[in-house]
């Protein structure tokens, strides 16, 4: 009975330490595997210079800068409304309102959307709806123009004499500019076409008014913004708990000097919680400078030749990784490359990551104390 | 100028001045009743954001719910007779795509196991993709679930305090490597390491991608687990050790089941991340849509199907709606996670294991 009892014991001292190991091995397998793989591919040349020749040669500099653009404007994004919304969980809503209540459960809901969705709802909604929407508002009065054209000439910008305008809109939108410049070149030459000469015109007209805005289509400003909403949970918990770091008592001593509420989270509350809402941040751009999902079809691109600017699309470290280990046309040729980018964009992430987990256990220490 | 009116000037000036403070007073009140209903506005926006998140995604794939698709597929439905429609219905997907003019048609042909929206003739059976989801989902969470727990339990009871506070953030920092690396790891390393050592068919199959999705669920059960076994209170432990329980069977008899609630929460959100993963599933585990069971053939989750095809899609073809629609499933199940895990978390009153993280 008692040997029994000392091997299950043993057990079950045993397999919690073997699993703990398992996965801390695995994780030292990780990291050894980029390192032994990435390091000799490392070079300065690498970090600041473009991919040549298809990205099989050169350096990863304009996923660099396009990666930090977009945290960048996420973090713009993200940041205030995540630490007012801590404000509000932490400093205004009693415990028992229904209304909180209400709000952490969305903030948790947030925080466990797939990343692939927050992506489909960045081209619903920020691309389909509100760029198009900007775009359709821009050369609104144009529309009427178009029509005419389309009815006076029976166009190859559609396919019957009177297109409806939508679908001229929609051809529009999904068509590249250098196809329109074609169906003009088509438009203009077309058999009986006194009128469509006249207004090949009127088309270019319309088509530069058309292609001024351009913001229904993915850009890192899209991009951005998706990703903001992926980031908004991390930083309303990091700064919710940074807020609540903050003795009682100093907001009571405020209080009782005669500081209204706003005063005291200004000039007492938020100072002493500036570290939780550089911990918010930080982890915010950790994580999305490493999601993929969600940028795939709002703005990331494969190549580009110039560095982007908010509306055009943009290279990333992490879609780079991916086309390069999967779909690039020499996979095997460019592993070093794609050794040498992951360890960017880990050295990146876990940097950060390593950061606010430093800042956030002495919060937690804090915290106790209270 | 004399001095009379220079005097009059002043308490003039004094009265001014006074009123104005009080009018500063007043503006100042306002300003703050302002600000603080800005607050308040602000801070619904996650649940604004909710419900766009829901609208647009359920909006992009409405049309595959009983109406016609813009494009190709309903002008090719709309050709069809009464008499090819009742074939196209025996014959699911042979025939055109989605034949969307009848929701009974629609349903038959979603459930159909032939996933090739590119082919002449596009079909859009999700049935394979089902299948590929629920598969690799197991093996991640056959492989996460155990050790993760495990861990939770040497940390939370056997390790020394010193040992835990290093190995708690290691393990947490495994939760901000991006999904794209650990993706990568199990493409190169993994599968080779895998085919090498067990021979595999496919070198790319859903025990390797179960594998990765694993990894990015270990960290999430293993802290939630941790913080779940923590939150037990101490008297249990003494109690038990008290009445002398040796250490282990305290930890095992004890507060395990004392944390039940928890670490249940704790697996389900697990599961909610292991079913959404994209990058990994995407890039481990061949994305071929097979229906098959076969944990060895190559699979393809809802997240990966989107990921992969929504880049290439035409604006408005079925196919776009039918992306769109995986994308409901997948956010209707994440939501459902989500209110499962709170409503239990709530019920069994440990709201601060959450409330913590």
């Amino acid at each position: 009975m008692e040997s029994r009892r000392k091997i299950i014991g043993f057990f079950a001292h045993g397999l919690p330490l073997l699993a703990t190991l398992l996965v801390l091995a695995v994780i030292g397998v990780i990291i050894a595997n980029f390192v032994i793989g990435g390091v000799p591919a490392m070079s300065w040349e690498f970090l600041t210079e473009a991919p040549r020749n298809v990205n099989t040669e050169g350096g990863i500099f304009p996923a660099i800068y396009g990666t930090v653009l977009l945290v960048f404007i996420m973090t713009i994004a993200a940041v205030p409304i995540g630490t007012i919304t801590a404000i509000y969980l932490a400093e205004y809503a009693k415990k028992s309102s229904r209304f909180a209540q209400f709000i952490r459960f969305a903030v948790n809901t947030l925080a466990g959307v797939p990343s692939i969705v927050f992506g489909l709802f960045g081209l619903g909604f920020f691309i389909q709806t509100i760029g198009a929407g900007i775009d359709d508002f821009h050369h609104a009065s144009k529309m009427s123009n178009l029509q005419e054209i389309i009815v006076v000439a029976p166009s190859p910008l559609a396919n019957s004499v009177s297109a409806p305008v939508s679908e001229v809109k929609q051809f529009l939108r999904n068509t590249d500019e250098s196809l329109w410049i074609e169906q003009i070149r088509r438009l203009s030459h077309y058999p009986d076409g006194v009128d469509a000469v006249v207004n090949t015109e009127q088309v270019m007209t319309f088509l530069e008014a058309r292609s001024a805005p351009g913001w229904g289509k993915p850009n890192i400003l899209w991009a951005a913004l998706t990703l903001a909403l992926l980031t908004l949970p991390v930083v309303i918990v990091a700064v919710e708990e940074a807020l609540r770091a903050v003795p009682q008592e100093v907001r009571a001593a405020s209080l009782a000097l005669g500081a209204t509420r706003l005063e005291t989270i200004r000039k007492i509350v938020l100072p002493n919680s500036l570290t939780g809402i550089l911990t918010g941040s930080i982890l915010a751009v950790g994580r999305g400078a490493g999601e993929v999902a969600p940028i795939l079809f709002t703005g990331a691109a494969y190549s580009l030749a110039e560095l982007p600017g908010l509306k055009d699309q943009f290279m990333h470290l992490g879609y780079h990784l991916y086309i390069l280990s999967t779909q690039s046309v020499n996979v095997d040729d460019t592993r070093p490359l794609q050794f040498a980018t992951t360890i960017v964009l880990l050295g990146l992430t876990l940097a950060l990551n390593m950061v606010a987990i430093m800042i956030r256990s002495r919060i937690r220490r804090k915290n106790k104390k209270n | 100028m004399t001095d009379q009116p220079q005097g009059k000037q002043a308490s003039q000036i004094q009265k001014a001045d006074t009123s104005s403070l009080s009018l500063v007073k007043k503006e100042r009140r306002l300003g703050e009743w302002m600000i603080e209903k800005g607050i308040y506005v602000v801070s619904t926006l996650s649940v604004i954001f909710i419900f766009l998140i829901f609208a647009f995604v359920t909006r992009e794939a409405s049309p595959i719910i009983g109406h016609t698709f813009s494009g190709e597929s309903s002008d090719a439905a709309s050709t069809l007779s009464p008499e090819d429609r009742t074939r196209a219905r025996e014959i699911v997907g042979s025939d055109y795509p989605i034949l969307l003019h009848d929701s009974k048609i629609a349903i038959d042909a979603l459930l159909h196991d032939k996933w090739e929206p590119n082919s002449a003739y596009p079909r859009y059976g999700i049935w394979p993709i089902i299948i590929g989801t629920l598969k690799s989902t197991f093996v991640a969470l056959l492989i996460a679930v155990p050790l993760s727990i495990l861990a939770a339990l040497y940390t939370a009871f056997f390790s020394p305090v010193r040992i835990r506070e290093t190995i708690k953030p290691i393990i947490e920092l495994l939760a901000g490597f991006p999904s794209v690396v650990v993706g990568f790891f199990c493409l190169i390393t993994v599968a080779t390491f895998a085919q090498t050592v067990f021979g595999f068919e496919f070198r790319l199959n859903s025990v390797v991608g179960g594998f990765g999705l694993a990894l990015a669920v270990i960290p999430i059960i293993y802290t939630l687990s941790e913080d779940a076994l923590r939150s037990v209170p101490d008297s249990l432990q003494e109690a038990a050790l008290a009445l002398g329980a040796t250490k282990w069977q305290t930890s095992y008899q004890i507060m395990l089941p004392a944390a039940t609630p928890g670490i249940f929460a704790a697996i389900l959100l697990g599961l909610g991340r292991a079913f959404g993963e994209t990058m990994i599933a995407l890039m481990a585990m061949g994305n071929a849509p097979i229906p098959s069971w076969d944990v060895f053939d190559p699979a393809r989750t809802f997240a990966s199907t989107i990921g992969a095809e929504m880049g290439e899609v035409v604006f408005g073809s079925s196919h776009y709606h039918v992306l769109f629609f995986l994308g409901v499933v997948l956010f209707v199940f994440s939501f459902g996670i989500n209110f499962i895990t709170e409503f239990y978390i709530k019920n069994k009153l440990i709201r601060r294991f959450r409330g913590n993280e």
